[in-house]
């Protein structure tokens, strides 16, 4: 059952992904391309630890923390840029 | 080692040691400075004269330190008679000379530097004369080229004296290049470098097919050293040296490393038709030619330079006739030359001291104004001549003994005729230096009243004197120096028989016609002199200029033509360069039979790989604008960590995500000064050849990293894996290949990063004061801006997340031995979470709040790891060796201490202090660019409950500059 439930979360998962590239690939805008690129991040951060409970090991969920927690930080970034312009002011 | 190779060594290491003290002791007067000077150098010449009696009786004394031996280079010195000889004779000389400088120099001139030059290339003269192994005399050799550079251009407001030492550098130094080659085939022939084992070696040296390349190649470093022609012309042009210089550079040491060499190499190279050919015939020409020459110069040194090229000619000659007697005569000239040159060389420098100029043309008459300064000067120049009684008459006469009976293809007489012939013109320029300098009325338009030198400046000179007496009237107390010299030189025993008097030989004509021929060409010297300046002859400085001109024009042409500064010029050259020598070194092997199968992709790495793929084909196409650009970088990297992870590398995807962040950070710190769009540059072929280049690398990598992937390979990572446990006290292989495996490589890396972040800062700081701050000044970046510059929700999250940030990165670090982490990722998990106030509230807010300066951050890393890694010496193991060992405290439980978590600190250090000093350096430029700052935490604080006119309004805005 959860060998099932696995596989159609990576398919979700996968599949988000993807519609998320071809969001960042057809724009319109620039924040359409920063929200598609953090939304991918959450998505691996799924993946990772659906694959950590996958392989029934504890490290992959500590990565996934890690990304989840510098991650947004680059999100954060590029949203400052076409905000302000200048990152640190 | 024993105490007389212990001895031999120091005597080899005093003079350098000795440089160190002049350039001090000038403090405390010139006098003080000169007996320092002369201070290593008399203890050197007292501990080689204690090995004398040894070495005249033939004993080897040696003396061997490890140096490199993989490539057979050691410290190797031996002392035997003709080392003897050379060496009493430097150091000596240079005492002599010490003590003339001393009086010779003015106040003006910066003695200390003088005496250090000297220091420097007496040691490395003596390390010529003493070195026992071809490399170590290499290095030696190429010492003096680049001391006695020093020394030449002494005078460095002279542009001839900057000119001559350039000049002669570039000629010794080319000869040099020629001899290492030379020295190497020497090497390869033998199989040692040792210089006992060649000179053993010779039979086999000489029947050898590379024997004439050798040959020639050591010959160019020793003739150009020893001014032959045709190489001749630097010597002269040297003499715009300080006279101590050319008396000390120019009779007794720096030329005759020449003459020594081809004495030293006599029994491994001498004996064969090319030696004699070669050597004889260049001697005896040089020979000739620079008496001639001599006789038409009117400055004195000029006249002593040409006369000095005349009678290395002379040694030259000699020891290219090969024979047991001729290096007798050799050896003894050596010593004769010595004593009459450097007096000579002296004296004339007394002259040029107090009658303030060398124009001999302006002299004259000086016997009874300078009379000690006559007495001196006329022996050693009736020496030069080869006059009875003095010693110059006895080599001489040897020489045209040895000439007589020296047959040139099959031709008896032309040796002894051009022989005499130098010697008639030797006659007639030393006595033009008797006559025309010392002889004479004396005359009333002298530029300066001459009269004889304090005794300090004539001792020198007087002592010298003696000694050309001495031994022309005594030549029996030199037969046992010249028998230990030639022994060494011929390589068995010799019996030299010096005496004044040899009977009515046919060398003892020879001179009679030499003394009569030199007279009657002085009488004749006016006419001569006429016709010789009227004559057109080649300038040798202005050939060599333009030598070198055309040399520097080609190299440049050559060197322009490669590297003309566009970097896709290079990397297209590289990269194809790279594809086709990959392409070749594939094709010419044959691989092995894959030995793996192809796993299954599972669809999620698909997606992965799909995403990849379209993210590098977008990056490509839309490169031109930028911002988009760079979000697509950021899948990349996004889509590279979690591969990173997927195979089992969690410390490779925690740093590539934390480098991720911070490269976006920096480039949109960058970004925000630049176009926001890359204009069109090049032309449509050009890219496309670009893209052809690029996809056929592409390709090549890929097909390389197929193939490998296929197959299994021996790798390193066994070893690893093997020993990272035991040998490096961590489970974390990756964390113990950097901190201990390569602990060396990450300390350079370590290093190169604070580099890096230490040249962003000063090139910002450059920036900024120069030019392009106006400019950023009056370029108006605004644009359609959000108003809210440190929104709320964001200070508060960055607030909340700091400690835990903190807190995550000592647990890496922490951990980091043994499970994945260490110094290098928790450094940059820092940085962030520090990188994070700075965005949410502010350069100014946070730069308040920060008390160590990021500079000292990274010093102290370094420093950190540097001292662990020297921690190793104290337990007598190689530098950055790590140990580790266990403890337990009882509340916690058993832990591990290892020194590679202090080296662990050290990078941890440097990697925070280096991106937070990129970073902060590339923020300073928006406050420059005039854009004003916030000192509150964020432009709207609740806590202050008067609607909006909080802190971090307009007027609490501070700006900088």
């Amino acid at each position: 059952m959860i060998t099932l439930a696995l596989l159609f979360a990576f398919v979700c998962f996968g599949l988000g992904l993807l519609f998320c590239l071809w969001r960042i690939t057809i724009g319109p805008d620039n924040a359409d391309r920063i929200l598609a690129l953090d939304t991918m991040v959450i998505n691996v951060i799924a993946l990772l630890v659906l694959y950590g409970v996958w392989k029934g090991t504890a490290i992959y969920f500590e990565a996934s923390m890690l990304v989840a927690m510098v991650g947004f930080v680059s999100s954060v970034a590029y949203c400052r840029f076409i905000l302000r312009g200048d990152i640190i002011e | 080692m024993t105490d007389d190779s212990f001895s031999l060594i120091i005597i080899a290491l005093l003079p350098f040691l000795g440089a160190l003290v002049p350039g001090v002791m000038i403090r405390a007067g010139r006098n003080a400075c000169a007996i320092f000077t002369a201070l290593p150098t008399a203890l050197a010449l007292v501990m080689l004269l204690l090995h004398a009696p040894a070495v005249m009786d033939g004993e080897v004394i040696k003396a061997e330190l490890d140096w490199l031996p993989q490539l057979g280079l050691s410290a190797a010195f031996f002392l035997d008679g003709l080392g003897m000889l050379f060496a009493g004779m430097i150091l000596g000389v240079g005492l002599l000379i010490t003590l003339y400088a001393r009086f010779y120099l003015s106040g003006e001139d910066p003695m200390g530097q003088f005496y250090t030059y000297l220091l420097l290339f007496q040691g490395a003269m003596l390390g010529i004369v003493l070195s026992d192994n071809i490399l170590l005399l290499l290095i030696f050799w190429e010492l003096t080229s680049l001391s006695s550079f020093l020394l030449i251009g002494y005078w460095k407001h002279l542009p001839e004296g900057r000119q001559g030492a350039r000049m002669a550098l570039a000629v010794t130094g080319a000869g040099g290049l020629a001899m290492i080659g030379g020295m190497l085939i020497l090497g390869n022939i033998v199989g040692s470098y040792n210089l006992t084992d060649i000179l053993a070696a010779g039979e086999q040296i000489r029947a050898h097919e590379w024997y004439v390349p050798a040959l020639v190649l050591i010959l160019l470093g020793a003739f150009t050293k020893s001014a032959q022609f045709p190489f001749h012309f630097w010597l002269p042009h040297a003499m715009a040296a300080p006279t101590p210089v050319s008396a000390y550079l120019h009779s007794a040491t720096m030329v005759k490393a020449g003459v020594f060499l081809m004495a030293r190499m006599w029994p491994a190279l001498a004996g064969t038709p090319e030696w004699f050919y070669i050597v004889a015939s260049v001697g005896l020409i040089t020979m000739v030619l620079g008496a001639v020459i001599a006789l038409f110069k009117d400055d004195l040194k000029a006249l002593l330079a040409f006369s000095t090229v005349s009678h290395l000619g002379l040694l030259t000659m000699l020891l290219g006739f090969g024979t047991e007697a001729a290096a007798i005569a050799a050896v003894f000239h050596i010593i004769n030359h010595l004593t009459f040159k450097a007096a000579l060389f002296m004296t004339a420098g007394i002259v040029d001291h107090e009658a303030h100029t060398r124009d001999i043309k302006r002299l004259g008459g000086l016997a009874k104004l300078m009379p000690i300064t006559a007495v001196i000067g006329t022996i050693t120049a009736l020496s030069m001549a080869g006059i009875a009684p003095f010693n110059g008459f006895i080599s001489k006469e040897k020489m045209l003994e040895e000439a007589v009976h020296t047959v040139w293809w099959e031709n008896p007489w032309i040796v002894p005729a051009l022989a005499t012939l130098g010697a008639v013109f030797s006659v007639a320029y030393s006595l033009r230096f008797i006559f025309h300098v010392f002889g004479g009325k004396v005359r009333d338009d002298y530029p300066a009243k001459p009269h004889d030198p304090p005794f300090g400046m004539w001792a020198a000179p007087a002592l010298l004197t003696v000694l050309v007496v001495l031994i022309g009237v005594m030549p029996f107390l030199a037969e046992p120096v010249v028998n230990m010299a030639a022994t060494a030189v011929t390589g068995h025993e010799t019996h030299a028989h010096l005496k004044l008097w040899h009977g009515l030989t046919p060398a003892l004509y020879l001179s009679i016609i030499a003394v009569v021929g030199g007279a009657i060409l002085l009488a004749l010297h006016k006419p001569l002199d006429r016709a010789w300046i009227a004559a057109p002859r080649p300038e040798a400085k202005a050939i060599f200029d333009r030598l070198l001109a055309a040399l520097a024009g080609l190299a440049q042409r050559i060197s322009e033509g490669s590297h003309n500064g566009s970097m896709s010029r290079y990397l297209a050259i590289f990269v194809a360069a790279t594809t086709v020598l990959g392409y070749l070194a594939w094709s010419g092997s044959a691989a092995a039979a894959p030995s793996r199968e192809l796993l299954p992709i599972p669809p999620v790495v698909m997606v992965g790989w799909v995403l990849l793929l379209v993210a590098t084909a977008s990056v490509v196409i839309c490169h031109r604008n930028r911002f988009r650009a760079l979000v697509v970088i950021g899948v990349i990297g996004l889509i590279i960590s979690f591969g990173f992870v997927y195979l089992s590398a969690p410390d490779l995807a925690l740093t590539q995500i934390s480098v991720e962040t911070v490269t976006i950070m920096l480039l949109l710190l960058a970004l925000h000064f630049l176009p926001k769009a890359t204009p069109v540059e090049s032309g449509a072929a050009r890219r496309l050849r670009d893209g052809v280049i690029a996809l056929a690398a592409g390709a090549g990598v890929a097909a390389l990293a197929y193939v490998f992937m296929l197959r299994d390979v021996s790798t390193i990572s066994g070893f690893h894996l093997a020993n990272s446990y035991k040998g490096g006290g961590g489970t974390n292989v990756v964390n113990v290949i950097l901190v201990d495996f390569r602990g060396y490589d990450t300390y350079g890396e370590i290093i190169v990063l604070g580099i890096a972040g230490l040249i962003i800062f000063a090139l910002m700081e450059a920036l900024l004061n120069g030019p392009a701050a106006a400019k950023l000044r009056n370029t108006d970046y605004s644009q359609d801006r959000s108003r809210d510059r440190h929104p709320l929700m964001m200070v508060i999250a960055t607030r909340v997340m700091m400690p835990v940030a903190i807190m995550v990165g000592v647990y890496i670090f922490l951990r980091g031995h043994n499970q994945p982490g260490g110094g290098f990722v928790a450094g940059l998990v820092v940085s962030i979470a520090l990188l994070m106030q700075y965005m949410a509230s502010g350069f100014a807010w946070t730069q308040r709040r920060q008390q160590i300066e990021y500079h000292s951050m990274i010093g102290w890393g370094v420093v950190i790891a540097g001292l662990t890694g020297a921690g190793a010496w104290l337990g007598g193991k190689p530098f950055l060796t790590s140990g580790f060992d266990y403890y337990h405290f009882p509340p916690i439980e058993e832990f591990e201490l290892a020194t590679a978590m202090l080296f662990d600190l050290g990078v941890f250090l440097a990697v925070l202090g280096g991106v937070m000093l990129m970073l902060y350096s590339l923020s300073r430029i928006a406050r420059y660019a005039g854009e004003t700052v916030n000192v509150a935490p964020m432009d709207y604080d609740p806590s202050q409950d008067d609607g909006g006119e909080g802190p971090g309004k307009s007027d609490q805005t501070e700006r900088e500059r």
